[in-house]
């Protein structure tokens, strides 16, 4: 069976969720093999990790240039390995900087791109991906013609599934870095990592609009996604108003997401916000206004106040906690 | 200091998007089309970097004869010409054939110093257009750019992602793509809409770039639609009033659902 490269998202040593969903995506279409970029010493403490998710294989591509140049580090290492193994498949999350990877990956192998998949399927001796698009309005099946294909696959939409499996390590030698092509990072300022599950990757998202009013009553919002072990989202509307950090906007100019649960607070339901979180397995609003359009998608709907209903689900949430 | 701007005109998200029966293409002409947000904001720094550092702006745009709408409005906000690459053969075209294109269209402009682009089009949500053509000019990619400064032949950029803030550097000519939060675009004045109409739009086919028609467009492309369907919509569930119960009847629902 033929490899399928994963590249591997990790920070301070842990392995990001949508990794492993990427891993056992690649189990439907052969071996997974996952690549890691970065710093020396890396791989060993993400190995396991990878291992647990079924990879077979891990590439070890580690060097301070690797971490000090932007993208390109990740594409050499990726393009030099298909060239090697000829992968059935590249599958990187479609995260800002993975679109980034995959992009320039493809045209340095020849390879037809798909990107922002929500599910990939083996049909005979294809790898076919679906997308769903224009907000969720259509659905798409698509595969590659071209080469291998380079396929980004969308946070949240497979399931990561454990599978035990035993990890060879490989290196890889990656090429000296060509000052004038490549950009180098001076210095980093992480994001303050807060107690939060990542918007991208939660399976519970909370999200508040211009009817929570305020950026202090945003409270009643995070109250509500901590009992529920969620992230916090916003409408564009809450943004602009200053009421919560563009960071978590949701929508067509924000971040997709794909969560089990989504929960629109004093959301209307713009089809650009829609965009956003249509493909949300359920979604719960709660409006004021009975002919909000929030309410023609949503599995169910409170027509009220979200000021008396949000502290009251908190606590309904908090009690079946325990 | 030389700089192009990538333009392009998407559809309107206002209007209801659809893709065409034939031949799973976006239908543009379904929805009325407006200069995406995002790539006012990248002439807008493309303006700003030229008041201070002198030099030309050039806005390049690959798309239908009607997208000169968006080169038009370039112009108007003060950029100096126009490079339009309109062909029918250019139909579907993919990503990658389009960041080619592009490619092509930039090596048509003398002494490029900097290529400005947006850093994700509303339409494809590829996000992959400004890394993509950087691989294929060989130019250092500096994109999300929510800050960007010029000194001499240094660029540095501020470039915001979810992990918080990278600083990077490199070496002109390179490629930034920015942010939506990097500035907050200008008006074009009444100067400028009359000034537009006298500045240079050179418009370029397929074949004037030394491309092969056949090998861009629907045809070209290296990825094929197998099916597309419009998704079922998603229908409303239940919905009640809040009777001073509207939190706990959630409550029940999402444990009815298992969700808690
Ligand atoms: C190019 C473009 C891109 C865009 N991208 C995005 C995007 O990425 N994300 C996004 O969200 N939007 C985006 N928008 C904006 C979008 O069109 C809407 O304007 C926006 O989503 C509205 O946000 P909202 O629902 O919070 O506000 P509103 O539409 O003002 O709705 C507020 C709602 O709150 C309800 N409400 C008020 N008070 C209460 C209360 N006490 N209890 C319960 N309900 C209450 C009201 O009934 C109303 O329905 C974009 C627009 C454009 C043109």
């Amino acid at each position: 069976m033929s490899e399928v490269l994963v590249l591997v998202e990790h920070v301070d040593g842990e392995v990001k969720k949508a990794t492993f969903e990427l891993l056992s995506a690649a189990r439907r279409l052969g071996e997974p093999a996952a690549v890691v970029v970065g710093a020396v010493g890396t791989a060993s403490k993400v190995k396991d990790a990878l291992a647990r998710y079924g990879a077979t294989k891990v590439y070890v591509a580690e060097s301070d240039d690797a971490v000090n140049y932007l993208v390109t580090p990740k594409v050499d290492a990726l393009a030099t390995l298909a060239g090697r193994v000829s992968p059935a498949a590249v599958l990187i999350s479609a995260s800002l900087e993975g679109k980034e990877v995959a992009g320039r990956v493809a045209v340095r192998i020849d390879s037809g791109l798909l990107v922002d998949v929500v599910d990939v399927e083996r049909s005979g001796d294809d790898v076919v991906g679906t997308q769903s698009i224009f907000g969720g309005g259509f659905v798409v099946k698509s595969k590659v013609s071209t080469g291998t294909p380079v396929i980004t696959v969308r946070p949240g939409a497979v399931e990561a599934e454990a599978a035990e499996a035993v990890a060879t390590e490989e290196t890889v030698e990656l090429p000296a870095v060509d000052p004038a092509r490549a950009t180098r990072i001076t210095s980093r300022e992480p994001a303050v990592a807060g107690d939060r599950p990542e918007l991208t990757e939660a399976s519970v998202v909370v999200s508040g609009g211009r009817g929570v009013g305020s950026a202090e009553n945003f409270a009643v919002v995070e109250r509500l996604a901590d009992a529920l072990g969620g992230a916090v989202g916003a409408s564009r509307a809450a943004v602009d108003s200053g009421y919560y950090p563009h960071q978590f906007q949701v929508g067509q100019t924000g971040k997709t997401v794909s969560p089990q649960l989504y929960i629109a607070l004093g959301i209307s339901g713009a089809i650009q916000h829609r965009a956003g979180m249509q493909t949300a397995k359920t979604i719960v609003a709660v409006n004021k206004d009975a002919e909000a359009p929030i309410f023609e998608i949503a599995d169910f709907g409170v027509v009220g106040d979200l000021f008396q209903v949000a502290p009251q689900l908190t606590e309904e949430v908090t009690k079946r906690r325990g | 200091m030389n700089i192009v701007v990538l333009v392009k005109l998407v559809p309107d998200t206002y209007s209801e998007r659809k893709l065409s029966d034939t031949d799973h293409t976006l239908d543009r002409d379904s929805a009325d089309a407006v200069l995406d947000e995002i790539n006012e904001r990248a002439v807008e720094e493309a303006l700003q970097l030229k008041e201070a550092h002198g030099g030309e702006v050039t806005a390049l745009c690959v798309g239908p004869d009607r997208a000169v709408d968006a080169v038009r409005k370039a112009l108007q906000m003060g950029a100096d010409k126009a490079v339009h690459v309109s062909d029918a053969a250019l139909h579907g075209s993919d990503v990658i054939t389009t960041a080619k294109v592009l490619a092509k269209a930039v090596g048509t402009i003398d002494g490029v110093d900097l290529v400005i682009a947006g850093n994700e089009a509303s339409d494809g949500r590829a996000g992959a257009v400004p890394a993509i053509l950087a691989e294929l000019l060989g130019l250092p990619q500096l994109t999300h750019a929510n800050k960007v400064t010029v000194e001499g032949d240094t660029i540095t950029v501020e470039r915001a992602t979810d992990d918080g803030v990278l600083h990077l550097q490199a070496t002109l000519p390179a490629l930034v793509s920015v942010s939506e939060k990097i500035n907050e675009p200008r008006y074009p004045s009444f100067k400028g809409i009359m000034a537009a109409k006298k500045k240079p739009i050179t418009t370029l086919t397929v074949a004037d770039l030394g491309l092969d028609p056949a090998g861009v467009g629907l045809s070209g492309a290296w990825t094929a639609v197998l099916e597309a369907a419009p998704k079922p919509p998603r229908t409303a569930g239940e919905r009640v009033e809040d009777n001073g119960d509207g939190g706990t009847k959630i409550a029940e629902y999402l444990v009815g659902q298992k969700l808690i």
